[in-house]
């Protein structure tokens, strides 16, 4: 008999007892390379571990994000957690319980069929036994691999996947209990910032050390290596004053600034690029087609975490120990062992929960900083944490991108060929993936520029996510510009490519639905005959009393947008419904949303809103500008200079998850980021009775489609 | 080195320091071990770091001390603790009002202050008092349905 195909994350760490073990009485202990950002995905796998196990919640305690003790699952991130993540774990947990269930029969001499497992306690035929997994934990043997034979729940006897169970980590929260990194305390442990190098090659000219040192009204200490120059004391409030003067004290040549220009993603145009080709072959002619072409374009946007990023380092008998609130702390390891030059098995790092990040922030590099500087002052706990400018300043952003639409139309309106030519650098500087630690380029001997390179179409991809739309077009392809050099660091923010992707793809799909004289719904279901996508659309439409017949240019809008993130994860459709005079005012939002098999409703819900409200924040306010002025050249450096919604600019929002009993749960996390903004875009089309294709829909922008005609 | 002397959730504190400039923040956390109140900028804008200074909502993380001797400061830990939450805190619990959660401890304390001044407010009353306070996460309409909920529970009890 074959042998069951394990899922991927299981394989790659197949040993049983790194995910259940059994160690104290009463108690599983569960392991998990998920981490907790903020997404319930912990409370999640506990849900998982409960209902495969058949034990009550309260006697898991789960450990996350370990490269001491948990599974090596790469990166909290892309929408994998419970899609992948979640089907290791169950697959996991239902090995053990068959090996429990196994040990049992033969020390009851009575079938396996007879067997069932109630709150970790085994039952003959519905009756105590007076065994559990406790008392025979001692005779099951977890170190062995799983092999995929065990039953994973089917959906109808699922007690605790489909439940909404509050939160563990949410009272903890509320009650202002000590648990982000940022809280953290350690004997002896010096408070630390970076006087940052301002770009690659920038080199330290002259410190005025006693000027720094006067300006901190306490003892303060410089360390350098290279470059790379930090301020350490026992006081934070000194160590602030003294950063907060080397601003003055420090002087750098080589400096190279961003100018204006370079924020828009108009420059990408011209700029190098190496040439990457999806998809369908070039159509040889139009065949006397009707063309259709539009270009929609989006600025560099910042992670804008809540918290600035920590990082908390010692290095005591040769061994590195790093506290973390990054998403891969595997991937952070490798990268720390590349560029402080120690042995892996020298390395431990451990997650602390951050703040959300949204995708790649300066979570590792804070890290790396701590790294550094334990490394200079062994046996000294060392917290580096970022201040709320160099957060804004050196995460790396989301790049810009252009996204010009090319499509060929039958006799109907419909596209018979569809091209999607995309002009972004890449969405992946992850180290671990590519990328360097920002700590590195400071150092001597620094790293080079990694090749050019984006997260790979396998993966859902980088600027290409979701840059084929999913409708019935018989030939589709991408053209993607990968352009080389941008002028600030870029990398992964939530959804990728998708958000400007889809929110082309779909303000195209409403503008060819004019075109032919169709309703934006009634277009749209026209030409796409995936069940689940149908499904969606149908019922957001329901949601939000679609009328087909409602005219627009009045100033209030209604706009439409459906998207299958990554074209594997969730279906979602959106309507958005708001007003536009001088500024946009969003009034609702309505979201239908297909996860298939959701572990937690309520969390899941949590995300899409979240989503949607940053994605609203995305396209209503938010581009990261620059200027010369600064030694950075980062202009939106704090919330004044990169403003994102408040809560009086947050619409009502209902949203209904359908299909949730499917066997299969699919990734939700970024799946509303694009729908989200193209449904805004597409209301605002509909309100004023013209269209703004780049984002941020800026007051200017709307001034300047108010006034064209 | 001069002593500082304030009360902090009902309890008199005393904090000796020679920067007379420190801000609040620092001292809560720092002196103190009250990590409950948030570093989010550093700069008065994203409300993290709000605490109720005299019964008013300010932010503390660029309040220097020598500005609140003399006064009582009301922090997160001093509004409820998990065997007697304050309604705030059961309602956001049960409203599931946070994703990440760092900015609730400067949200709650900036409700609280509002639903002290104005006990039955509008919704948009809600939003405008938290318009100061940044949620990155998008919690915004739970939280505001919380703030609701303990609002109609605070005037029930007074009842």
């Amino acid at each position: 008999m074959n042998a069951p195909t394990l899922p991927p994350l299981l394989a790659d760490n197949a040993v049983l007892e790194r995910w259940v073990s059994f160690p104290t009485p009463g108690k599983v202990l569960v392991r998990t390379g998920r981490v907790e950002i903020g997404q319930g995905v912990l409370t999640a796998m506990r849900q998982i571990a409960a209902d495969e196990l058949d034990v009550a919640m309260e006697r898991i305690v789960l450990q996350s994000g370990d490269t001491l003790v948990a599974p090596n699952e790469g990166y909290t991130a892309g929408s994998q957690s419970i899609q992948f993540g979640g089907v290791a774990m169950r697959q996991a947990c239902a090995d053990v319980r068959a090996l429990f269930i196994a040990q049992a029969a033969t020390v009851l001499g009575c079938a396996e069929s007879e067997l069932t497992i109630r709150d970790g306690s085994i039952l003959r035929n519905g009756a105590s036994t007076g065994q559990d997994y406790w008392t025979l934990a001692g005779a099951v043997d977890l170190s062995v691999k799983a092999t995929g034979a065990g039953q994973r729940k089917p959906v109808a006897a699922m007690n605790i996947i489909g439940a909404s169970v509050a939160r563990s980590d949410l009272p903890a929260k509320v009650f202002g209990e000590p648990v982000f990194l940022h809280d953290v305390v350690m004997p002896g442990m010096a408070h630390a910032r970076v006087v940052r190098q301002p770009n690659r090659g920038a080199t330290i000219d002259d410190i005025n050390e006693a000027a720094i040192k006067r300006a901190a009204k306490g003892p303060v200490e410089l360390v350098r290596h290279g470059n790379f120059l930090a301020i350490l004391g026992d006081d934070e409030t000194a160590v602030d004053l003294a950063t907060a003067a080397a601003a003055k004290h420090v002087t750098w040549t080589n400096v190279e600034t961003p100018t204006a220009l370079q924020a828009e993603a108009s420059w990408l145009r011209q700029r190098p690029a190496v040439e990457r080709k999806f998809g369908a072959p070039e159509a040889a002619d139009s065949q006397g087609r009707q063309r259709f072409e539009a270009t929609y374009t989006r600025g560099y946007l910042a992670h804008a975490s809540i918290s600035p990023s920590i990082g908390m380092a010692v290095f005591k008998d040769g061994v590195l120990t790093v506290w973390t609130h990054c998403q891969g702390v595997y991937p952070l390891r490798a990268a720390l062992v590349k560029t402080l030059g120690l042995d892996v098995s020298k390395v431990i790092v451990h997650h602390v929960q951050g703040s959300g990040c949204y995708g790649h922030n300066g979570a590792d590099d804070a890290a790396a900083d701590a790294a550094i500087v334990a490394m200079q002052k062994p046996g000294v706990p060392i917290r580096v944490r970022w201040r709320r400018e160099e957060e804004f300043i050196y995460e790396p952003k989301t790049p810009a991108m252009i996204v010009k639409v090319h499509a060929l139309l039958d006799d109907d309106g419909k596209p018979v060929d569809w091209t999607q030519e995309i002009w972004s650098p890449t969405h992946n500087q992850r180290p671990g993936a590519g990328g360097n630690l920002l700590g590195a380029l400071a150092l001597p001997n620094p790293p080079p520029e990694p090749p050019p390179n984006d997260v790979p179409e396998s993966n859902g991809g980088g600027a290409t996510r979701n840059g084929e739309p999913l409708y019935d077009i018989a030939a589709k392809r991408m053209l993607h510009h990968l352009v080389i050099e941008p002028p600030v660091r870029t990398s992964a923010l939530r959804g990728l490519g998708a958000m400007p992707n889809v929110f082309a793809a779909e303000c195209c799909i409403d503008e060819l639905a004019e075109r032919a004289g169709k309703d934006p719904v009634e277009y749209r279901l026209s030409i796409i005959s995936d069940k689940r996508a149908r499904a969606v659309i149908e019922k957001v439409a329901a949601m939000a009393k679609w009328n087909p017949k409602e005219p627009g240019g009045s100033g209030r809008g209604r706009g439409v947008a459906f998207a299958r993130y990554k074209n594997r994860a969730a279906y979602t459709a959106c309507v958005v419904e708001l007003d536009v005079d001088e500024e946009i005012r969003l009034r609702h939002v309505w979201c239908a949303t297909d996860a298939g098999l959701v572990i937690n409703p309520d969390g899941a819900i949590n995300q899409i809103e979240g989503g949607i409200i940053q994605s609203a924040s995305w396209v209503l306010k938010e581009q990261v500008r620059f200027d010369n002025s600064a030694i950075s050249g980062v202009a939106s450096f704090d919330w004044e200079t990169y403003p994102v919604l408040r809560f009086s600019e947050v619409p009502e929002i209902d949203i209904e998850l359908i299909n949730t009993k499917d066997d299969v749960p699919l990734g939700v996390g970024e799946v509303t980021a694009g729908p989200t903004a193209a449904a805004i875009g597409n209301a605002v089309s509909h309100a004023l009775g013209s269209r703004i294709r780049d984002l941020p829909l800026t007051r200017e922008r709307i001034m300047a489609s108010l006034l064209k005609e | 080195m001069p002593d500082f002397q304030f009360t902090v959730n009902g309890k008199p504190v005393s904090v000796a320091l020679d920067n007379d400039e420190t801000p609040l923040l620092n001292v809560l956390r720092n002196n103190l071990g009250l990590m409950g109140t948030r570093f989010g900028c550093g700069l008065e804008q994203c409300g993290c770091c709000t605490v109720l200074i005299d019964g008013k909502p300010e932010k503390c993380c660029a309040k220097p001390i020598y500005a609140v001797a003399g006064k009582s400061v009301v922090t997160i830990e001093g509004l409820g603790t998990p065997s007697s939450p304050h309604p705030l805190q059961q309602a956001f619990l049960d409203e599931q009002a946070g994703q990440c959660g760092y900015c609730l401890s400067g949200i709650i304390v900036t409700a609280k202050a509002l639903l002290d001044d104005n006990p039955k407010p509008t919704r948009a009353e809600i939003a405008q008092a938290l318009d100061d306070n940044i949620c990155r996460c998008g919690s915004h309409n739970r939280i505001l349905r919380a703030v609701e909920k303990a609002a109609a529970i605070m005037r029930g009890a007074r009842a």
